[in-house]
């Protein structure tokens, strides 16, 4: 392999060995630069006039739009808890800022293309090696400051000094650890603020549902009771117990045997969190009795235990089991059987 | 031999476009003709009528207009659900949408302009009403939009706006059924609508959602019918996906523009 001699050698030929590889004959060569093409302001004056004028106008533009930015912030008064005023405001100061910014743009821009040095230069670029009597002074250089320290020949301040230093960063680790919640996460995932004898409630309102209340075709929207006076966590504990109250015609409910006791006379209650990724499923066709997330469109069957039969959700919602109490307000009967939500690492599945 | 040019256009007494032109005026006086008696036919002077001649009136019309899918008494074809029970706010909401007589069928009717007038719609409207108890017209203090528009808009977040789009804007449900847009519609048929719960729609009863929380969403989607968008355009107040759009195809198609204006060699 023919090898380039250092320094300034521009040779782009290349010359392979005698008994090296088969050179093909039609080999490419460098086709060099294109050619330089004049610029039409160059070569008629025509034409580099209305440039002139052109560029001229992008900075008149600019000045009558910062004037129109001024001048508008006062002609359209901003009246507190009047919406449009603000918009009208904003707007008309905004399109004057703008025109006035981008017009100085525009004009600087076609300047410098169109009316500007227009010739194209060349620089080349120089090679990155150095010269070889640099080479040997550099590395002099670590030479003697090696002779010098003593790095190389003295291991055991070396090893120690590496070390004390790897050491350096572990106290981070212990630190930022400290940054995840106290709280064992399955724990929280795998348990919800519903328990046995738990009143289901209606949302915001916290006011508790009695059974003859939903009729067929309702769709209740329901949090435990005490949620609603929660004042610490509410949320995070809304986002695992939010669940859905429907009622349907009994004979269209097929329940398998062992849930035929958590529903109470065609009224069931599902989790609202989608088994996916978590957004509330609440979008009930009453009719149809399909249950829709509107994030990914998975679509559960309420009729069947809302089994998921469309759509990217791995596993059916939780449902709730749920029963009357002595005064005819739903409650539930215990918590979930399994974690709401999305799946997770330590879910049993 | 004469040099023989193009023969020139035939000029009869007739001009070659005057069968077309008699044909467009035969149309327009057919049609106009069908118009002026029609609506001298359609402008009937407004009836006094008694209870009992509103429900006849209401099961004529019925018969001439739904009894082919509804069936005579109302009890249903293959067509059309049984109609006895649902009352009458059922029909005001349904006739006076436009949605019933429906265009055709499919998943969903669709509103489309009403084909009664409002003393037919309550003809029809007692006449279903005397079928069986249903739910009735509600007391109109209850859709008078004048509750708060904040608890109004906390219930409608809650209830309402997981099919309806939190600006009411409308929503797309499965197999070709939607949750329309509420724009401008009558309060009276919001009412009717979250009572009676119409085709796919959940059912919320008064014990659900009382009247005056019915007043008090009936209120938030006035406010959203009269109040201007604080953000500008509203892009069909489809959030995300509209403003992603117009940002993905205008905005960043300018500034791709804008970067090959930059580098490209001045003409």
């Amino acid at each position: 392999m023919a090898k380039k001699s250092g320094g300034d050698s521009h040779d782009y030929s290349y010359e392979p060995e005698v008994g090296a590889a088969v050179v093909p004959s039609d080999q490419a060569s460098n086709p060099g630069l294109p050619p330089e093409r004049p610029r039409i302001t160059d070569m008629d004056e025509k034409f580099e006039k209305q440039a002139e004028r052109r560029i001229a106008l992008f900075f008149g533009l600019s000045i009558v739009g910062s004037i129109i930015a001024a001048v508008s912030y006062n002609a359209f008064p901003i009246t507190p808890g009047d919406v449009l005023s603000t918009r009208l405001n904003n707007l008309f100061t905004g399109l004057g800022i703008t025109i006035g910014l981008l017009g100085i743009g525009f004009g600087a821009v076609h300047w410098a293309k169109s009316l500007m040095h227009g010739h194209e230069l060349v620089e080349e670029r120089h090679p990155v090696r150095g010269t070889d009597e640099t080479r040997e002074v550099a590395a002099g250089m670590f030479t003697q400051a090696n002779k010098e320290s003593g790095f190389t020949r003295r291991s055991l301040v070396r090893n120690t000094m590496i070390g004390a230093l790897l050491a350096t960063p572990i106290p981070a680790v212990a630190l930022f650890r400290d940054l995840a919640p106290k709280e064992n996460p399955n724990d929280v995932l795998k348990h919800t603020m519903w328990e046995a004898g738990t009143r289901l409630t209606r949302d915001p309102s916290g006011v508790p549902i009695k059974a003859s209340e939903v009729t067929i075709g309702s769709a209740f929207h329901v949090i435990p009771e005490g949620l609603a006076e929660m004042h610490e966590h509410k949320l995070e504990e809304k986002a695992k117990a939010a669940v859905l109250l429907m009622r349907l015609p009994v004979e269209d409910l097929n329940e398998v045997e062992e849930r035929k006791s958590w529903s109470y006379e065609g009224i069931v209650a599902y989790s609202k969190i989608c088994t996916h990724v978590g957004c509330p499923v609440a979008l009930y066709e009453q009719h149809t009795h399909h249950l829709l997330c509107p994030c990914h469109q998975s679509e559960f069957d309420v009729s069947n235990h809302c089994e998921v039969i469309f759509g990217p959700a791995a596993r059916p919602l939780p449902q709730l089991p749920i029963t009357i109490d002595a005064e005819g307000y739903l409650v539930a009967q215990s918590d979930f059987t399994e974690p709401v939500g999305p799946s997770f690492w330590e879910r049993e599945l | 031999m004469k040099n023989t040019s193009p023969l020139p256009r035939k000029r009869g007494r007739r001009h070659p476009l005057a069968g077309v032109a008699l044909m467009i005026l035969g149309l327009f006086v057919t049609g106009g003709a069908y118009a002026a008696t029609t609506a001298g036919i359609a402008s009937a002077e407004t009836q006094t009528v008694d209870a009992a001649s509103l429900v006849d009136e209401g099961g004529k019309l019925f018969l001439a207009n739904c009894a082919s899918c509804h069936g005579t008494n109302g009890e249903g074809t293959d067509a059309g659900p049984s109609l006895i029970g649902v009352g009458a706010l059922s029909v005001e909401f349904q006739v006076g949408t436009g949605r019933m007589p429906m265009a055709a069928s499919g998943p969903q009717a669709e509103r489309k302009p009403p084909q009664f007038t409002q003393p037919q719609i309550d003809a029809l409207a007692a006449w279903v009403a005397s079928l069986a108890p249903g739910p009735g017209m509600p007391d109109p203090k209850y859709y008078a939009a004048d509750g708060d528009a904040a608890n109004g808009a906390e219930l409608f977040r809650i209830n309402c706006a997981m099919c309806h789009n939190v600006a009411g804007a409308g929503g797309a449900l499965t197999e070709g059924k939607w949750a329309p847009g509420l724009a401008d519609v009558d309060p009276i048929h919001v009412y009717a609508a979250m009572v009676t719960g119409p085709q796919n729609m959940p059912v919320f009863n008064d014990m659900n959602l009382t009247p005056e929380e019915k007043n008090d969403i009936i209120t938030y989607l006035a406010y959203l019918d009269e109040a201007p968008s604080v953000g500008g355009f509203t892009l069909g107040s489809l959030g995300p996906v509209a403003e992603g759009l117009f940002v993905w195809i205008i905005g960043l198609g300018v500034m791709v523009a804008i970067a090959i204006w930059l580098t490209a060699k001045s003409n």
